[in-house]
């Protein structure tokens, strides 16, 4: 399918594909390659992110870059990597074949690094092999032969330092060539599996419609992809190809060969000998700086001490340095909408600009310097090395709950917000537990939660008569609540509805490198870019729908700003829930509370500044006075006089808003991250019902106890 | 004398050889991607602070694996000459 959509896709504009373990520094040519020129976008039909650029040869031609991601082998694992496997393959639809192929690799690890190169050589399509990191290289002592390495090969070999631009242009200059040669590396495939590589070889080309050279690459593949990961877009074997494979497998397993292994000796034997004859190594002068700051990162003291001050200075962070930018969104919002306001003349539509659109999103976008913050960090923690200990020193304490290491950083990103902890997600690689991380997420305490905790806290116990500890006290319960819920969920879906084999761990401990700036910072800027397009459609519409609820139908002139939410839809909402959350000790005026605050959490405390009609209260201001909202609140009763907000309510719905899913933005990415509804609904009903069950035996509990 | 014992049993900084190795499981097969071939010397590392999972070094570089893994695989710590 691909060669017949290609010529359409990408007239005469040749298509490169940089493929090559993690950490070797793709990303990082990538972007020196391309700089700003790249498109981020999505693999159609799974959650892998597809990046593609242009850079332009030394005649001013363009050159179309793919980069894929990062994988130690073309046996794929997990969607990310059967990506990577596809588009080589040409399996994909909706991404042309590679013309040809740069592989990168990291030059102080060449040995591991070519396993990959070994495999993408059988692929009989040009490749161009990028050293990189040849500074650390020659620092550790290791002395690699090029030109040795380029005359076994046949093919190019550019060393190359990416971090500082180094080997660029020679890189450059060999894309530019117009013949590349093939490789005229051979190696032996073990004399009991050729026979069936050959048979798998004529089969894929003769019904599979492959070219001979690929036919062979991919009947190799075969062979060593005992569970191979099929994802959407990727063009099932035929028939008969299926039927030799089985055939073969049965045959084998009745012999008791270990094929895959065999394949997969016979490669590193091949890529031994060559390793000898072009790389010496460095001698070992004692521990390296790795080693030693390892020594100290994965103590078994120390070790949780850096962990906990990294993830220290991560929130200091988050929410002292966004709060400046969040107060100026914040104004910078308001202003827009008091300019619309005054171009415009007043009516509905006016309203539907200031009070639908711009405010729902301006509360969104009110989010995105934490969101950045996040984000930088992450890159950073990434790029450095550090965020593979953090879940090497965390994998034990995940396995409990059947996760494993790299859960950890996802999960403790939501306690700022769910959405760049969700999109973190996408370094696990077992897809079952990938999902399980993004299911539980949401419950960890987001900083959207704490306005509403605080008035709730504000409304149950009055500043002056208690001491500061207890209010302390309630709101480390609400962030252990939510973590506990969010571990004992995971280890419920982990059993049940999840249930796959153990999560490996299988993960490489990188050196520690200093990170690079302009990558972190390109990262920062795409994954914030990614959540704007994600959640940005989906949150005007959800937005300018509550807008709908809150004003229609139309209240008779002369209504107060309460009379008309109460005759709107949302009003009446509010009034037909009631007995729903009656029994969660709250009335419709909370339930109003509730359907609007879907929008974002925080958007609670606004609208229920609305609700009990406290004048002049100032919602966009960060530091607004919650004094006169908490008298109001404090006056507020039931028809029959009861006080409204008990201790026990204002505990009741601080439960419900530990769990309940009240955040379109996080549905709207939790949609795009599965690429299904099924989930972010089952997600919606799962955390609201739970949160409904616990606040039901809190407020009956307590008024059965009395209190 | 020529031990075999699990590479789960190695004592922190001791290196060995892969003797034995299982022949199915996702798991070995990448470990056998990754390098860890019967005949390649290893380094225990160390454990994580909870004891679980172990880092070995394998051909000039660092990889975690759970002891649930190292359990299966048979290593020899005083290999003869």
């Amino acid at each position: 399918m691909s060669a017949d959509a290609k010529p359409t896709l990408y007239p005469r504009t040749p298509v490169y594909a940089i493929i090559g373990n993690p950490n070797c520094g793709k990303s990082t040519l990538f972007n020196a390659l391309t700089g700003l020129k790249q498109k981020v976008g999505n693999y159609p039909g799974v959650t892998v992110e597809k990046k593609q650029g242009t850079t332009y040869s030394q005649h001013g031609q363009p050159l179309a870059v793919i980069d894929l991601p990062g994988t130690y082998s073309l046996a794929a694992r997990s969607p990310d990597e059967a990506v990577t496997r596809d588009v080589l393959l040409g399996r994909r639809a909706d991404t042309p074949t590679p013309d040809r192929i740069i592989c990168l690799v990291d030059a102080t690890n060449l040995e591991r690094n070519l396993y990959l190169v070994h495999q993408v050589l059988d692929l009989g399509r040009p490749v161009i092999l990028v050293l990189n990191m040849m500074d650390l290289a020659a620092a550790a002592g290791v002395n690699i032969r090029v030109a040795r390495l380029e005359k076994e090969l046949g093919i190019p070999v550019i060393p190359c330092e990416a971090v500082n631009g180094k080997g660029i242009l020679q890189l450059k200059l060999a894309m530019s060539r117009p013949d590349l040669p093939l490789s005229r590396h051979a190696w032996d495939v073990p004399p009991a599996i050729a026979a069936a590589v050959a048979e798998l070889q004529a089969s894929l080309a003769a019904n599979d419609g492959k070219p001979p050279l690929s036919a062979r690459a991919e009947a190799l593949l075969l062979l060593t992809d005992q569970d191979s990961v099929r994802v959407a877009g990727s063009t099932p074997l035929s028939a008969r190809t299926a039927e030799i494979l089985q055939a073969w497998q049965k045959r084998w397993e009745a012999e008791g060969m270990d094929w895959a292994g065999a394949l997969v000796n016979s490669r590193y034997e091949a890529i031994g000998r060559l390793a000898a004859e072009v790389v010496q190594p460095g001698v070992m002068a004692g521990p390296t700086v790795s080693d030693r700051i390892d020594a100290v990162v994965t103590h078994p003291i120390w070790g949780w001490l850096v962990l906990v001050a990294v993830m220290t200075l991560l929130f200091v962070s988050i929410f002292t340095l966004a709060e400046y930018p969040m107060d100026w969104i914040g104004v910078q919002v308001a202003a827009l909408a008091g300019w619309v306001r005054g171009v415009m003349p007043p009516g509905d539509l006016r309203d539907l600009i200031t009070d639908g659109a711009i405010e729902g999103v301006g509360t969104i976008i009110t989010f995105l310097p934490q969101i950045l913050i996040l984000f930088f960090f992450i890159g950073l923690l990434e790029n450095t090395g550090y965020m593979a200990r953090a879940a090497f020193i965390m994998d034990r304490l995940m396995s409990r709950v059947g996760l494993n290491g790299k859960s950890f950083i996802p999960l403790l990103s939501s306690y700022a917000c769910a959405i760049p902890g969700i999109m973190a997600t996408r370094t696990i690689e077992d897809p079952k537990d990938r999902l399980t991380t993004i299911l539980v997420a949401p419950l960890m305490s987001c900083s959207a939660r704490l306005p509403v905790y605080l008035l709730m806290i504000a409304a149950l116990v009055p500043g002056d008569r208690v001491p500061l500890a207890t209010k302390v006290g309630l709101m480390l319960l609400m962030y252990a609540l939510g973590t506990g819920g969010a571990f004992g969920f995971a280890w419920l879906f982990k059993r049940t509805l999840l249930k796959g084999a153990p999560p490996l761990m299988i993960m490489e401990l990188p050196p520690y490198r200093l990170p690079g700036l302009k990558d972190v910072a390109m990262h920062m800027v795409e994954r914030a870019g990614l959540f704007l397009k994600r959640a940005g459609t989906i949150i005007l519409g959800i937005s300018i729908v509550l807008w709908f609820l809150s004003t229609f139908p139309r209240a008779p002139a002369g209504a107060t700003s309460i009379q008309q939410v109460e005759y709107s839809i949302a009003g009446r909402a509010g009034h037909a829930i009631e007995p729903l959350i009656k029994p969660i000790g709250f009335d419709w005026r909370i339930g109003i509370g509730l359907i609007s605050s879907f929008a974002a959490r925080e958007v609670f405390v606004s609208s229920t500044a609305v609700v009990f009609s406290v004048e002049n209260f100032d919602a966009n201001h960060e530091h607004a006075d919650i004094a006169p909202l908490r008298v109001a609140l404090r006056n507020a009763r039931w028809p029959d006089g009861r006080p409204l907000f008990t201790p026990l309510v204002c505990l009741s719905l601080m439960i419900y808003y530990v769990f309940a899913m009240q955040c379109m933005s996080t549905i709207a990415v939790v949609r795009r991250e599965t690429n299904t509804w099924r989930w972010p609904i089952f997600q919606t009903a799962y955390m609201t019902g739970a949160a409904w069950i616990l606040s039901f035996i809190v407020y009956q509990g307590g008024t059965a106890l009395g209190f | 004398m020529p031990a075999e014992i699990k590479l789960s049993d190695l004592p922190v900084g001791a290196s060995a050889v892969v003797r034995g190795y299982p022949k199915v499981g996702s798991a070995f097969l990448r470990l056998r991607e990754m390098g860890l071939l019967p005949g390649t010397t290893v380094t225990l590392v160390r454990a994580a602070p909870m004891g679980d999972p172990l880092e070995i070094k394998v051909r000039g570089y660092h990889l975690t694996l759970r002891k649930s893994e190292a359990d299966h695989v048979v290593v020899e710590a005083n290999p003869s000459p």
